[in-house]
């Protein structure tokens, strides 16, 4: 009985990122800024709740990593403001998450090592073709352990997703794993909360070598909303070493996806840049109503990394 | 300090215990216990689920006691909600059956004086105690599992620690599954692993940036609790959301409702082994998630809920969203029924995890869990808000079975009254002219108790606003409530039958550690 169940919707399974996914392409990110000199920029920064837009010298940028996805800075200021649309939203270098990246501004709060001029695409490219080799191996039959940080829950919803027809990660060799000791991804989740450490520190060192380490949400990113905190490191990155960083609260299944094969260097037509290599995070196209009259510049300009190759 | 408006002020702890008890005799049900540091004292607030509303009942702790006289050997339903507070606040409940650490195990002495943390005079070593509802508190609270105890086993018995790390894509917590091989006589939990802070949390950010903290305190059921967070304010400036602001909330909290009841099922048909009907629920899962994720950008509904309303219009029309749920209503019920119809699923549920009525009622079990052992107190019918009250949602048919098998028959039969009130949601907003969608939300200095129906119960907000900022806020979610219930339900279980147990609870341990 089952099976003719099983049968009556025929196939449900997206075919991304092979062939394009319309609710992929859809579905929405992080917020990203859309003008980069804008009006009043020295006020713009108290828009968010989490700090994640600086502003320096008349330009603004926004730290996606801290993005909770509040929708505030683009309900108050939707002229410099949008939302990003579409799954690439991951990066593999915490600084590649701050949009635009722009030149000579000083560190944001929370990243002291940020240096004080864009990462070189060289740079990133090194970082790439490092992650590359270690993954190299892992071919197409890839185990997932995950570890929850002190997450609010629906990372593990969005994780699980991809299990449901719709997502269905084994048609790509990607598989969820109990043991520790038999994965080669782990994905972390939660703001890092501090009973979590050594059991995460421990489910870490248990996995054997090559391991990649993505931390998915904004929390896990971060902290989120939920630092500073006495029981939170702020982010899983105090414990474990992070190679792949997903924002969103949560991320859609689309981006933990995406993050899976940026990690794995499966991305179709991949060119080992980080988050440019595919589709990067666009603006939204306008809402509807008051806001589609201002007409909205065209994305970041050619110099932010983030937009080169903007192309898909 | 502004005065608690809405609290009753008893003279001191026992007073307060002996009238929460006489109102629990006359039919009342015990909805919380939690503590406020204030300068100098401990205030114990309880509050008390009525017909009418949620009554709060306020003692003050004198300064500089270490311990008051506990209130569960009087009362079952306080076991958890005093180790929460001893965990905070480090005062002991004397005479507690069980007092070890629950969502903060920290060692050093347990018992402080109760001064002021940043100006009284301390000696000796101080666990930094994060005493919510005071200003400042530890930058860092380091969990140490050398507070918590070891237990004794005897000949035969071992102890499985199951977790935090488990199998699957869940949530982290401990079980300690104390077991002579396959029977379960005793399961402790240890759900400190992923406490984040909340409560303090809360206390660091302005009244209408609270809102945005609720819906992450336990992700699941964010529409719920950002609706008990807004109704605590509106109730406090006097605020009624306008009409259509009213029916999207319901809206939202009905497709949350299915989401969560969904992947009840989604997570018993896996335990059971079922491919298909995992797929197949997984699948409307999916479905619902991304109709939220279409009416309002966030596949969770965040963002929809602020203080006075809500955000925006859904992104869908109305005759859009009627034809949705309409086929997603179809597609449910068929495979629901067909669930309900495979025998060798249905063995594995019945009987399995018996929580039998009485202890239902004296708990006050909340939510399907509650319903399924014939306590029902379903906060949309019995303390209704928003648009509810007009909608005529009505009682489904009271189920008594205790066990798995009804906690999901209740779940199916909230998913039939979901879409149905969603139908007549989407019937309205077409027919709705427009107007404003929130009402002004000014923070108001105060104290008030919101509340909203999750999916899994009953979520609870008892919040203090001070100067626009939030001074206190205690989210009580279903999911802390029932847990603790999970101790009584192993009666001739098994280990096999554990994935079940904890599925049919339906809960999200995000709202238990806080």
């Amino acid at each position: 009985m089952w099976v003719l169940r099983g049968l009556r919707n025929g196939v449900l399974t997206t075919r991304w990122p092979a062939r394009p996914d319309q609710y992929a392409q859809d579905s929405r990110g992080p917020a990203v800024v859309a003008a980069r000199q804008p009006a009043n920029a020295d006020r713009l920064p108290g828009l968010c709740p989490t700090g994640a837009i600086a502003a320096a010298g008349g330009s603004v940028s926004l730290d996606q990593g801290r993005c909770i996805q509040c929708g505030r800075c683009v309900r108050a200021r939707p002229e410099v403001f949008a939302w990003s649309a579409g799954p690439a939203s991951a990066a593999l270098i915490r600084p590649g998450l701050i949009v635009p990246d722009l030149a000579g501004l000083p560190g944001l709060p929370g990243l002291p090592g940020r240096p004080g001029r864009p990462e070189s695409p060289e740079s990133l490219a090194a970082v790439s073709e490092q992650l590359r080799a270690r993954t190299r191996a892992l071919r197409r039959s890839v185990h997932l352990r995950h570890v929850d940080a002190g997450s609010d829950g629906t990372e593990e919803w969005e994780i699980l997703a991809l299990l449901n027809p719709v997502y269905d990660v084994h048609r790509l060799g990607i598989f969820l794993t109990a043991s520790p000791r038999h994965a080669d991804v782990l994905l972390v989740t939660g703001a890092g909360a501090r009973g979590m450490t050594e059991p995460l520190r421990r489910a870490y060192e248990a996995m054997p070598h090559p391991k990649i380490v993505i931390a998915v949400g904004t929390d896990a990113v971060g902290g989120g909303l939920i630092s500073p905190s006495y029981a939170t490191t702020a982010g899983v990155a105090a414990t474990v070493p992070v190679d792949v960083w997903v924002p969103g609260s949560p991320p859609t299944p689309f981006a933990i996806l995406y993050a899976l094969l940026l990690a794995l260097g499966r991305l179709p037509g991949a060119d080992p840049a980080g988050r440019d290599a595919a589709a990067p995070a666009r603006p939204a196209p306008g809402p509807p109503g008051p806001d589609a009259a201002a007409p909205g510049p065209p994305p970041p300009g050619p110099s932010a990394p983030s937009a080169a190759g903007a192309q898909r | 300090m502004p005065a608690a408006a809405s609290a009753e002020v008893v003279a001191d702890v026992p007073a307060l215990w002996a009238e929460l008890i006489s109102e629990v005799a006359a039919g009342a049900r015990f909805a919380g216990l939690f503590g406020t540091a204030r300068p100098g004292q401990l205030l114990l607030s309880a509050h008390l689920a009525r017909p009418a509303g949620i009554a709060t009942l306020e003692a003050a702790l004198p300064a500089a006691a270490a311990s008051y006289p506990a209130l569960t050997p009087l009362l079952g339903a306080a076991f958890w909600y005093e180790r929460e507070i001893a965990d905070l606040f480090g005062v002991v409940p004397a005479g507690h059956p069980r007092l070890e650490p629950l969502i903060l195990p920290l060692t050093g002495p347990l018992v402080l004086p109760l001064t002021d943390p940043l100006a009284g005079p301390l000696t000796g070593p101080r666990p930094p105690r994060p005493r919510p509802g005071m200003p400042g508190g530890p930058a860092i609270a380091e969990p140490d599992p050398r507070a918590l105890p070891r237990h004794v086993v005897g000949p035969g018995m071992f102890t499985i620690p199951h977790g935090p790390v488990r199998s699957g894509v869940v949530e982290s917590i401990e079980y300690l599954v104390e077991t002579p091989g396959e029977d379960i006589p005793h399961l402790n939990m240890r759900v400190f692993y992923k406490h984040r802070g909340i409560e303090k949390r809360f206390e660091q950010l302005r009244a209408a940036d609270g809102v945005l903290l609720a819906e992450r305190t336990e992700g699941i059921a964010s529409v719920a609790h950002a609706l008990a967070y807004c109704h605590a304010l509106e109730r406090m400036a006097g605020v009624q959301p306008p009409r259509p602001a009213a029916l999207i909330r319901v809206l939202h909290a009905e497709l949350e409702r299915l989401a969560c009841h969904l992947d009840v099922a989604v997570r018993l048909a896996d335990a059971a082994g079922l491919a298909v009907a995992t797929a197949r629920f997984g699948w409307h899962k999916e479905q619902v998630l991304r109709l939220v994720g279409r009416l309002c950008g966030s596949r969770f509904g965040r963002g929809v809920v602020i203080p006075g309303g809500v955000s925006a219009l859904p992104a869908v029309s109305p005759g859009d969203l009627l034809a949705a749920v309409g086929r997603l209503d179809r597609e449910v019920t068929s495979d629901a029924a067909a669930l309900m119809g495979t025998a060798s699923f249905l063995d594995r549920l019945r009987r399995t995890g018996p929580l039998p009525p009485q202890r239902a009622r004296e708990h006050g079990a909340l939510g399907p869990v509650g319903k399924a052992s014939g306590f029902a107190d379903d906060a949309r019918l019995a303390r209704p808000y928003d648009a509810y009250p007009s909608l005529g949602l009505r009682p489904a048919a009271p189920r008594r079975g205790g066990d798995a098998l009804a906690r999901l028959r209740v779940r199916w039969d909230e998913v039939a009254q979901s879409f149905q009130l969603l139908r007549q949601v989407a019937d309205e907003l077409s027919g709705a002219a427009g107007g404003p969608l929130s009402a002004a939300c000014d923070p108001v200095d105060g104290r008030a108790v919101g509340w909203a129906e999750a999916p899994q119960g009953e979520v609870l907000y008892d919040v203090r606003i001070e100067g626009g900022q939030l001074t206190r806020c205690r989210p009580r979610s279903a999911s802390f409530h029932n847990l603790v219930l999970m101790h009584e339900v192993f009666a001739g279980d098994i280990l096999t039958d554990f994935p079940f147990i904890e599925a049919s609870f339906g809960l999200s341990l995000a709202g238990v550690a806080g």
